[in-house]
């Protein structure tokens, strides 16, 4: 992949913060990754990881005690660390919208899919879209139907009780859509969902980058769900991003150790084998994090070096990098 | 696989479980058939997959395997026994001989109680042994699921998520039973700590020849731990089969559509970016 002009989200050196500014716990710290327009990127990571937190930075919603600071936030060539919080409200929801894990919990269990729909075409619609209470309705019909909604007239008078899992995600993603957006955060938005229905909605994201030249940003835990949806990866562990490629680089030649595990301990990697490969020991918590590596006392090819200095983020490409002082392909 | 000379440990019979819906004085009382007639066998030291999604009965096919439930309708044979037409006197004495893990390790697991009373608990109850003995056979228990001696006095919120589902595995083989009903046992936990109980739980079976009833909705691992497979639909198998035959000649359209779902590694993106 070769560098375009401007990505449409830039971030570098982001750090989050929790704890008190005496005894911080940072949660994200030195991480850098790049979105192109239309791209979606997986950020994969165990529980712990940073990813959701990092997403949330990027929607300005991390509230107090969190601290967010980054050398650099840019989307759509502004920096959002930079601007107003009247005019950073205004892209988020909009411009960046973001879709959640459970989407029944999302929903407002009191009000009709047609009512949420049309307080969002209010909030960010634009001026035909928020015209009048016809346009506002002919709008959400048509938001309905384009996440492949039937009746969409029908669904509108709908409460989110009287939604499958998979019918109420899509009524997020319709949701999401109300603003246009340019990027699409999508926090684990499968993984409440039916391994079918999954299949259908992540077809639906897929489709809706293609057409709408939308970024998305889809966080999971799930490797495999990635190597099918993806076209890059961001693997975070502990905080950090460990590695960042294609995903064919990441899924046929990891550079970082950890990738390598994280695919050895599948299921489906090696079949026919009786045992798994596993990581011994856990994912540090924010408080008990190695001074080296992060992943040095967990790693199989730890040197001593590794306990000792925590590795940068090297950049082999413009869309690869890897924070490895013994990097896999260097071999 | 060829069948096992040997007299199933468990068999259902056409198990059947409905739940009648509470009705109003202007609905009719409906019936839902959670479980629709379901037979299948399962030899000691085998595993048993069920896969399915959501509302498909795995659950409460599990409730009645547990006798935590009476089938409607229907017999369940535990080493010849049948359950279902048990006196209470007899339920109760069969009933250590079927332990449950559950998909949850931060909700199975008592916070009040250390890891030590948590597997003694069940030898308590059945008042098995002295206080000496249980708290032996606990520390022993410990050792085999991986776990120290100094973790006996410790409480679960110390504990990581797979490590609570080791104490949760730990605590349900404290009885020795025969069969262990996993419903869902590693999806609440890390991509690294599954392997580790996946790996885990393999070691057991073969340690204690227990025999499991595996329920997951990920194919993949499925295909990595069971020996046969009920593919479960609107409380019917509608599959079921030994797995290679399962995975490798699946016949009925909806375990062909849960196959060709399950996201892979191997299977790149759906579609490519203009």
């Amino acid at each position: 992949m070769n560098a375009r002009a401007t990505p449409l989200v830039n971030v570098s050196d982001l750090r989050i913060d929790f704890g008190t500014p005496e005894r911080p716990l940072p949660a994200v710290e030195d991480v850098d990754f790049t979105i192109e327009t239309g791209e979606i990127v997986g950020l994969v990571g165990e529980s712990g990881s940073g990813k959701s937190v990092t997403a949330l930075a990027l929607m300005g919603l991390v509230d107090a005690p969190g601290r967010v600071r980054a050398a650099r936030m840019q989307f759509a060539g502004r920096d959002l660390m930079k601007l107003r919080e009247d005019e950073r409200r205004r892209i988020a929801g909009r411009d960046i919208a973001m879709i959640f894990q459970d989407p029944h919990a999302s929903l407002d269990p009191c009000y009709t899919v047609g009512y949420q729909l049309d307080e969002a075409i209010k909030l960010h619609g634009n001026t035909s879209d928020r015209a009048s209470a016809t346009t506002r309705r002919a709008r959400a019909c048509a938001l309905l139907r384009e996440v492949d909604i039937r009746e969409p007239e029908a669904r509108l008078s709908a409460y989110p009780h009287q939604l499958s899992g998979g019918m109420a995600q899509r009524v997020m993603i319709a949701i999401a859509l109300a603003g246009r957006p340019r990027l699409l955060i999508a926090d684990e938005p499968t993984t409440a969902l039916d391994v079918t229905v999954q299949a259908q909605v992540l077809a639906l994201l897929s489709r809706l980058r293609a057409e709408r030249a939308m970024a998305i940003l889809l966080i999971t835990h799930d490797l495999a769900v990635v190597a099918e949806t993806a076209d890059r990866v961001v693997v975070m562990y502990a905080g950090q991003v460990m590695e960042t490629g294609s995903v064919p680089e990441i899924f046929d030649a990891p550079r970082h150790p950890y990738t390598q595990a994280l695919l050895d301990a599948l299921p489906e990697h090696e079949p026919g084998r009786m045992r798994l490969r596993t990581i011994p020991g856990v994912v540090p918590g924010a408080r008990d994090r190695p001074a080296g590596c992060l992943l040095a006392p967990r790693c199989a090819f730890a040197q001593e070096l590794c306990a000792a200095a925590r590795p940068a983020l090297r950049m082999l490409a413009p869309h690869a990098g890897v924070r490895c002082h013994f990097p896999l392909g260097a071999r | 696989m060829n069948a096992l000379a040997s007299a199933p440990m468990l068999e259902a019979r056409a198990l059947t479980r409905h739940y009648r819906l509470p009705g109003g004085r202007f609905a009719k009382r409906n019936v839902v058939r959670a479980l629709d007639g379901v037979s299948f066998t399962l030899h000691a030291g085998r595993t048993l997959a069920v896969v399915g999604e959501s509302g498909s009965g795995k659950s409460t096919l599990a409730r009645q395997v547990t006798m935590i439930e009476m089938p409607t309708s229907g017999e369940l044979l535990l080493d010849g026994r049948d359950v279902a037409r048990a006196t209470p006197a007899e339920r109760r004495a069969l009933r250590p001989q079927v332990q449950m893990v559950f998909q949850n390790p931060y909700a199975s697991l008592n916070p009040r109680r250390t890891v030590g009373a948590l597997l003694e608990e069940p030898l308590a109850i059945q008042r098995r042994g002295s206080r000496t003995e249980r708290r032996d056979a606990a520390l022993a228990m410990l050792a085999k699921v991986g776990l120290r001696a100094e973790h006996y006095s410790r409480y679960p919120h110390m504990f990581s998520g797979g490590q609570r589902q080791r104490i949760a595995v730990a605590r349900a083989l404290m009885l020795n039973p025969r069969l262990v009903v996993a419903d869902e046992p590693i999806s609440a936990l890390d991509v690294s700590t599954q392997a580790q109980v996946l790996n885990l739980l393999a070691d057991l079976q073969q340690a204690f020849g227990v025999a499991y009833l595996f329920i997951a909705h990920n194919l993949q691992v499925v295909r990595l731990i069971a020996d046969d497979v009920i593919v479960m639909h609107h409380g019917e198998a509608v599959e079921q089969g030994p797995k290679d035959a399962i995975f490798d000649d699946p016949r009925h359209p909806y375990t062909k559509s849960l196959l060709a779902s399950t996201p892979s590694i191997h299977r790149r993106r759906r579609n490519t970016p203009s």
